[in-house]
């Protein structure tokens, strides 16, 4: 009798260790998720100002101010400018 | 022995005469059933603390290591056609303080503070001086600089994550996109009108967390953020460019007070691009007045002059008394109506009712105007719009005045058939002029983008009358009309001159407003523009040469945007062998 209560005794201890380990794990696991998604919304914002600076160099007043100022283009006038057919187009003609 | 000897010098314990009294036997049981009552009432008074009544112990348990974490969501975006920004939000830091604890902060991390955050000491100390627990010492501040005042590590001062609005395109689409206030909340434009669908919804969750602050485990339910919808809009921010660029230069050249500019796919009615000007930068709005505010195009109404004359033209051909060529003789160049007289600004003699278009004519347009019962003269306008808001659900868009019919004496009947006694909203005219374009159906417009390939919308007119008419529009902008510099290379366009006195306090003044309405190609109407400059005082003050001209750099700009086939010949330059042309 009093050898199976010993031996219950033990694995009860063993049980509650590895009970205790395993939390500890998780929690770890739960930590290193938590980091992770953390880390992802952080890129998700950066992505987000990333685009937003992207559309701010990309509009079309500041497109216009350095094609005449930097690159010197003009405005065509009528003379100048040419409407490509549709066979053309197709053939890829500049 | 040692030991005996000892044990015999004394009493031997158990011997001890004190021992030897008998005590009562109650006293010892006394003491064992007070000590039984005492563990009895503590165990009772745990039952009821763990089982009964066990919310106090819960809740302090909770308080202890559970905590709820709010998500936030972020407010929708607002983009054009093509995908292109127009309003996003990004996240940014507040820095709040609780003024007892962070006034005692030292002097360098004072000036440390105050040089971060861009305020001055005293501003810092006033915003420090209150006797609240809580104050704002800056919103809205970006994250490096948040991340430097947190490395400052001074005992008191907090931050806070909320979002920035930004408006990428500022000043070109300000109207339209509008703004939001520091809580995210719509104050103009689309911001106000889609408040709804962008506003995001946050989530929540119910996490436990450890000493050092970390989230270790997710207990509970969580409830995971919406985040607000994106609102696509109609606009074409190339287009609106366009606008936005032709529209500042002409006011500028012309010394005007005000001016609008909008632009219409009459295939579908969606609204391309619609512009005011003054505007005002939506990133910066320090120094904000009424003027650059208003919505012109939508909020303010004015008399339209001539350009209604195709309105009453169709009218009249739709009725079967005129034709295109029926004769109409406008000669002295004048009319009069009762005690009223009418005249033309400059005499004609006799024209063809394409020509009183085309020319511009007062008496000959009043003349067939005169001829309507007054009910389907005001049913056609109201048809067409007028008199009723432009259904756009945008905040302070008017309905115009037109007045109903039962009291019209002749001579209103006369002037309202040239747009005199009438008021509209420049997106009411654009909106009119869909007819021409869509074979005499009236457009419902959007300003957000619609999938479907071709809108239908009330019959006004017939598609043989709106044929006639597109030849009239087009000849308006002919050398012999009012209107040659509205051409267009490449494409043949139609359109309408006005130029109206301006009403103040109840009387016309000299004082102008210049417009041109107009739709392109002929063959295959694709847009319609409508230009309105407000009082140009320089350059000329005639329709046709102050928003003449916008309306075809507009016009032409919008429609090689779209990649509309030109339907007039297009001069070109000679091509070399290689395809290229010089």
């Amino acid at each position: 009798m009093l050898r199976v209560n010993v031996f219950l005794l033990v694995v009860a201890v063993v049980c509650a260790l590895g009970v205790v380990t395993s939390q500890h794990r998780a929690r770890k696991l739960f930590q290193d998720l938590e980091a992770e998604q953390e880390r992802g919304r952080q890129l998700e914002v950066e992505f987000g100002q990333l685009r937003l600076e992207m559309s701010t160099w990309a509009t079309s007043p500041r497109i216009e101010k350095v094609a005449r100022e930097n690159l010197h283009m003009v405005t065509p006038d009528a003379s100048g400018r040419g409407v490509p057919t549709r066979s053309e187009v197709a053939k890829g003609g500049r | 022995m040692v030991v005996r000897r000892r044990l015999q010098r004394g009493h031997r314990y158990i011997e001890s005469p004190v021992l030897q009294l008998a005590l009562q036997g109650w006293r010892s049981r006394m003491v064992g059933l007070l000590l039984m009552l005492a563990f009895l009432a503590l165990v009772l008074r745990g039952f009821y603390l763990q089982v009964i009544n066990n919310e106090f112990l819960q809740e302090k348990g909770d308080s202890r290591y559970r905590r709820e974490i709010e998500i936030s969501a972020s407010r929708g975006k607002i983009l054009d056609r093509h995908e292109e920004m127009l309003a996003v939000s990004t996240p940014m830091k507040s820095i709040w303080a609780i003024p007892a604890d962070a006034k005692k902060m030292t002097g360098e991390q004072h000036q440390q503070l105050s040089a971060l955050l861009e305020l001055s000491i005293s501003d810092l100390d006033a915003k420090l001086a209150t006797e609240k627990t809580f104050a704002y010492i800056r919103r809205q501040v970006s994250p490096e600089v948040a991340e430097r005042v947190a490395a400052l590590k001074i005992q008191g001062i907090y931050q806070e994550k909320e979002y920035r609005r930004f408006y990428p395109t500022g000043e070109m689409t300000a109207h339209i996109v509008g703004f939001t206030g520091i809580d995210d909340k719509g104050l103009e434009g689309v911001e106000l009108a889609y408040q709804r669908s962008l506003l995001g919804r946050p989530g929540s969750r119910t996490v436990i967390r450890d000493r050092r602050g970390n989230i270790v485990e997710d207990i509970g339910a969580s409830l995971a953020p919406q985040d607000g919808q994106d609102v696509h809009l109609a606009m074409d921010s190339k287009i609106q460019y366009i606008a936005y660029s032709q529209l500042k230069s002409a006011v500028e050249e012309h010394k005007a007070k005000a001016g609008g500019a909008v632009v219409i796919d009459t295939q579908s009615g969606e609204v391309l691009a619609l512009v005011n000007w003054p505007t005002y930068n939506p990133n910066n709005r320090d120094s904000l007045t009424g003027a650059q505010l208003r919505n012109r195009a939508l909020t303010d109404t004015f008399e339209p002059g001539s350009v209604m004359k195709p309105f009453t033209a169709a009218l009249a051909l739709e009725r079967g008394k005129y034709r295109a060529d029926s004769l109409i003789n406008t000669a002295p160049g004048r009319l009069s109506i009762g005690p009223a007289t009418i005249s033309d600004a400059h005499p004609h003699g006799v024209l063809t009712v394409a020509q009183v278009i085309q020319k511009s004519s007062n008496v000959g347009t009043a003349k067939m105007a005169l001829g309507f019962a007054p009910q389907e003269m005001w049913e056609m306008f109201s048809g067409l719009g007028f008199g009723q808001a432009p259904g756009l659900g945008f905040p302070g868009e008017v309905n115009g005045r037109l007045r109903p019919w039962k009291n019209w004496r002749p001579i209103e009947q006369a002037t309202m058939s040239y747009g005199h006694g009438i008021a509209v909203s420049l997106i009411q005219l654009a909106r009119a002029y869909t007819v021409f374009a869509h074979d005499g159906e009236i457009l419902p417009l959007s300003l957000v983008r619609l999938n479907q390939g071709s809108a239908s919308g009330n019959r006004i007119f017939s598609s043989q009358t709106m044929k006639e008419l597109r030849t009239m529009l087009e000849m308006a902008v002919q050398p012999e009309g009012t209107a040659p510099k509205a051409r267009v290379s490449g494409y043949r366009v139609g359109g309408k001159t006005g130029t109206a006195y301006k009403l103040e306090n109840g009387a016309y003044v000299k004082k102008y407003i210049a417009s041109f309405v107009g739709v392109a190609p002929i063959s295959a109407p694709r847009l319609v523009v409508a230009v309105m400059i407000d009082e140009p005082s320089a350059g000329g003050h005639f329709g046709g040469d102050v928003a003449g001209p916008i309306f075809s750099r507009i016009m032409g700009g919008a429609l090689r945007t779209l990649g509309v086939d030109p339907d007039a010949p297009v001069p070109t330059a000679p091509m070399k062998n290689d395809g290229r042309r010089l």
